[in-house]
């Protein structure tokens, strides 16, 4: 409760800011307090603190895992804001708003790790979306955001509606919107035709093929600072909201959704892996990279037991750490394509070694942080024994992610080329070479950060 | 009348706006469409609450069940009435750009 209240208030604090302080590399500073004060509050609930005492029964349920998840995307949000302040100033005129909306967006974050009712799940949604839409578009001059805009508000939309109509059909068979549901019994049409509105809605939120179509367009044409919000803090939020549902849900599915979520997870390796293959462009290549990665968090869904969502809460630590680097020295180039990477060992030597380390935890090198995670959703996949054959297939996908990832890795060290490079601070390497380093421990000891799921 | 009867509206008013979404060129046309979609769904979960109450009401006279459908369809409107204020101005801001709200624009974007 804790993380929804005050990110809600300091979002309206933010906006405030604005119209009193003039000062526009002040923001940054005055959301990173902010965003530090919300990291605590939310770690001292975990301990039984809490700001308000309301009663919240039947509506949200406050436990371990929801609380770290918002943990690792508070902290998430907190890095981005340290690593890329300087670029989210640069985008529109009004700084303080931007950061407000972030805010809103942890809100949604607060709300979507911890619903047991399905009025939650849809408000969590939109409070997660509607921010977005707005900071999609927020460089208004610019066509590309725009239009990338537009296409996500009329996707995320038509989403909503899918959603609601999920929720309406299991709200005509159950009688409630709770999403606990006992009995073993058979699902009715209705209820399962539900359920499947349900899980076509989330997929276009996370964008799982075949619901992924607008990722690229969306992340490539919006400001590469908020593509590096949207593609990591929101997508793995979505991820929680989807296995929250379906661990509720297990008793009643059983094994009739498993080959659904077999096709998807399928489709979206196979889409996001071959198509990044092809790309150019390095900031459309992590489009849809962000797509396969979804692909291996959909393996958490599959198997939604302690596996997966141990498996998950990493997922989440390491993809959001390695997407947010890259973003934020992808953010200050001018040549976003591959051959602008070239030569960047030469003249930055310590962002290129870097910038290697989160690609490789992306690739899931071991090592990295990258590689407990997948290991942990393959190991949940394993342990439902089941469908093995989709182990095979992601370790395969993961094999082929390699290739393009490596791409970006062997322009900086093996190519020459004059790079472009906003001018970067001795703060924002160190802060850059705190991050590598949180990834490289989580890669040899992920216990460091499961183990807060259990004291 | 049976729940059936607005079942089917409700179905048939969701599918037309599916259809509308999928088909419409006009940035406008098809945020109506998605309107008529979120009200296809008002319009179902009150038909049920209204049937879950009516069956609740047959054991004990005075009970309140169903009435969470109802409230259930408060929140869309005040979230739908939320999106249309971002979703109009984002519309308005692609227009003063392009002077047009066809989707088709939108393709561009591909390369």
């Amino acid at each position: 409760m804790n993380t929804i209240i005050l990110s809600a208030i300091f979002g309206v604090v933010m906006m405030f800011s604005g119209i009193f302080i003039h000062n526009r590399s002040a923001y940054k500073h005055i959301a990173a307090a902010a965003l530090l004060v919300l990291l605590v509050f939310n770690v001292s609930e975990g301990n039984g603190f809490s700001l308000i005492n309301v009663d919240v029964k039947y509506f949200l349920h406050f436990e371990k895992f929801g609380l770290l998840f918002n943990s690792i995307c508070i902290f998430s949000t907190l890095v981005y804001v340290m690593l890329s302040g300087k670029e989210i100033e640069k985008v529109g005129n009004n700084v303080a708003e931007s950061y407000a909306l972030i805010f809103f967006v942890l809100c949604g974050v607060g709300i979507v790790t911890s619903y047991t009712n399905l009025l939650m799940l849809f408000i969590g949604i939109e409070v997660l979306s509607i921010p977005l839409y707005v900071l999609t578009g927020s460089d208004k001059r610019n066509l590309k955001g725009n239009e990338a805009s537009l296409k996500y508000f009329l996707m995320g939309s038509f989403s909503t509606g899918i959603l609601l109509m999920g929720i309406a059909l299991l709200y005509g068979t159950a009688g409630t919107f709770l999403i606990e549901h006992n009995g073993t019994r058979m699902l009715s049409y209705l209820e399962a035709l539900g359920l499947v509105l349900l899980f076509i809605a989330l997929s276009f939120k996370v964008s799982a093929a075949p619901f992924h179509f607008w990722t690229p367009d969306v992340y490539d044409g919006a400001p590469a600072v908020f593509t590096s919000f949207m593609a990591t803090v929101v997508k793995v939020a979505g991820f929680a909201a989807f296995i929250r549902l379906f661990e509720a849900r297990t008793g009643t599915m059983g094994s009739q959704t498993d080959r659904l979520i077999g096709i998807v997870i399928v489709l979206t390796l196979a889409f996001g892996n071959l198509t990044a293959v092809f790309q150019q462009s390095v900031k459309r290549m992590l489009a849809y990279s962000s797509i396969a990665q979804a692909g291996f968090m959909m393996f958490a869904i599959f198997a939604v037991n302690d596996t997966a969502k141990e498996g998950l809460l990493l997922y989440a630590a390491a993809y959001c750490l390695s997407t947010i680097g890259i973003f934020a020295v992808l953010a200050k180039m001018e040549d976003m394509t591959l051959e602008g990477f070239n030569g960047l060992a030469k003249s930055q030597p310590l962002i290129a070694a870097l910038v290697t380390i989160f690609f490789l935890s992306l690739a899931g090198i071991p090592l990295t942080a990258g590689f407990f995670a997948k290991y942990y959703m393959l190991a949940a996949m394993v342990k439902t024994g089941n469908y093995i054959g989709l182990v095979v297939i992601g370790v395969l996908f993961a094999a082929v992610s390699v290739y393009y990832y490596f791409k970006v890795i062997q322009a900086m060290y093996f190519k020459d080329g004059d790079i472009v490079l906003a001018p970067v601070t001795s703060g924002f390497k160190y802060l850059l070479l705190g991050v590598a380093v949180i990834i490289v421990v989580l890669g040899v000891y992920p216990n460091a950060l499961l183990s807060l799921l259990y004291f | 009348m049976p729940i059936t009867y607005y079942i089917t509206l409700s179905v048939v008013l969701f599918c037309i706006g599916v259809v509308g979404v999928l088909t419409r060129r006009n940035a406008i046309i098809i945020f109506m469409c998605v309107e008529l979609m979120l009200n296809a769904v008002n319009l179902m979960l009150v038909a049920f609450s209204k049937m879950h109450n009516g069956n609740a009401i047959a054991s004990a006279p005075n009970s309140t069940v169903g009435i969470d459908g109802q409230l259930f369809v408060f929140f869309i409107m005040v979230v739908a009435a939320a999106e249309v204020c971002v979703g109009l101005s984002i519309i308005v801001m692609m227009y003063r750009n392009t002077h047009s709200v066809d989707v088709n624009f939108l393709n561009r974007l591909k390369n």
